[in-house]
């Protein structure tokens, strides 16, 4: 349900970005979205188009980078990727130990947008 | 047709969240006022546990709470009831809080005043994963009935955490609940985390709570910089 404040971000920074820019027409915007968000592709799309009628990102298409769960071992700082399914139960691929802090996988960020 | 050009943006979406939420916390440190998020799903006990809480401070804290609530001002009542200052947000469909509802409700209750203030978050393990609310320390719930593979289905919210309270303990003979898989997979994911085994009902565990709770609120006070 957070996926609407979140549209509201996303829209609120594309037009801001326009006006600074002199665009006629938003044609994409390129998201990078962590995996560990569980925000759903079409859920967000769905609330961009009906927040962003009559503006000039109406029509856009979000285009969503997943990023991928990145773990740092706490032991010998190896960084490795893990898929959500098995994050809690994992261990350094390089020294076998447990014990990580997450380095990435939370990211919310627009990378550029496709304009006209 | 014109053709397409690509515009950097390079900017976070929840950087207003973000920033809003730093001048909460900066502004509490400096009245040195701890402010506490206590999160869970609905049903596990969050205000079971800050009515305990108000029994086991017994006044030697200044306690004010921030309840938010999709749509009603139950828990606030029940709060105020015991003579404790309590705002109750309403967040009008709203599934999280965020700083600046937050905000709103440290300016209602004159929070300079107080040692302590507890939020008690819309009752949610997903969406206030997500928000920094401003608080120094992230608290949630776990509720024996809700199972032990919690951590495998909303591990974002595991990992924000500074302690879990796996509460109704009290359930634990009448359930296949494994506390030792829940420990596992729990530490797994944020090996920082203290685990407290309470009884909101019976009471069991809450001195332990109450201990950390009031070690959390002296360094609080004495040292602002030590959260």
């Amino acid at each position: 349900m957070h996926e609407l404040p979140i549209t509201e971000s996303i829209l609120n920074i594309v037009i801001t970005y326009a006006e600074k820019n002199n665009v006629r027409q938003v044609v994409a915007i390129n998201l990078r979205v962590g995996r560990l968000s569980d925000l759903e592709d079409e859920w967000i799309q769905r609330y961009f188009d009906y927040l962003s009628k009559g503006t000039v990102a109406e029509g856009a298409k979000l285009k969503i980078e997943r990023t991928p769960i990145k773990l740092q071992c706490n032991s010998c700082a190896t960084s490795y990727e893990v898929e959500i399914t098995n994050i809690s139960d994992t261990v350094c691929p390089s020294c076998g130990k447990k014990g990580s802090k997450l380095i990435s996988g939370r990211e919310y960020y627009i990378k550029d947008m496709e304009v006209q | 047709m014109e053709g397409v050009r690509l515009i950097e943006v390079k900017e976070e979406i929840l950087a207003d969240n973000i920033k809003v939420a730093a001048e909460v916390r900066e502004r509490l440190r400096n009245t040195k006022t701890l402010l506490l998020n206590l999160m869970s799903s609905p049903g596990s006990g969050k205000t079971s546990l800050i009515l305990r809480t108000l029994e086991g401070l017994k006044g030697s804290v200044k306690l004010g709470v921030i309840e938010a609530d999709i749509d009603s001002t139950v828990d606030a009542e029940k709060v105020a009831a015991r003579g404790i200052p309590a705002i109750q947000l309403r967040t009008g469909g709203f599934c999280h809080l965020d700083a600046t509802m937050v905000t709103q409700g440290i300016d209602a209750l004159a929070a300079s005043e107080f040692d302590l203030i507890i939020i008690e978050n819309v009752g949610n393990l997903v969406c206030p994963a997500e928000f920094d609310t401003g608080a120094h320390k992230n608290v949630m719930i776990l509720s024996v009935p809700e199972g032990d593979d919690k951590p495998l289905k909303y591990p974002l919210m595991f990992t924000i955490c500074d302690v879990l309270m796996v509460n109704k303990i009290d359930y634990l003979s009448l359930s296949d609940f494994d506390m030792a898989a829940l420990r596992k997979r729990v530490l797994a994911l944020n090996p920082k985390i203290r685990i407290i085994e309470v009884s909101c009902k019976t009471g069991a565990g809450i001195g332990d709570w109450v201990a950390w709770l009031k070690k959390e609120v002296d360094a609080f006070r004495l040292d602002k910089r030590s959260v």
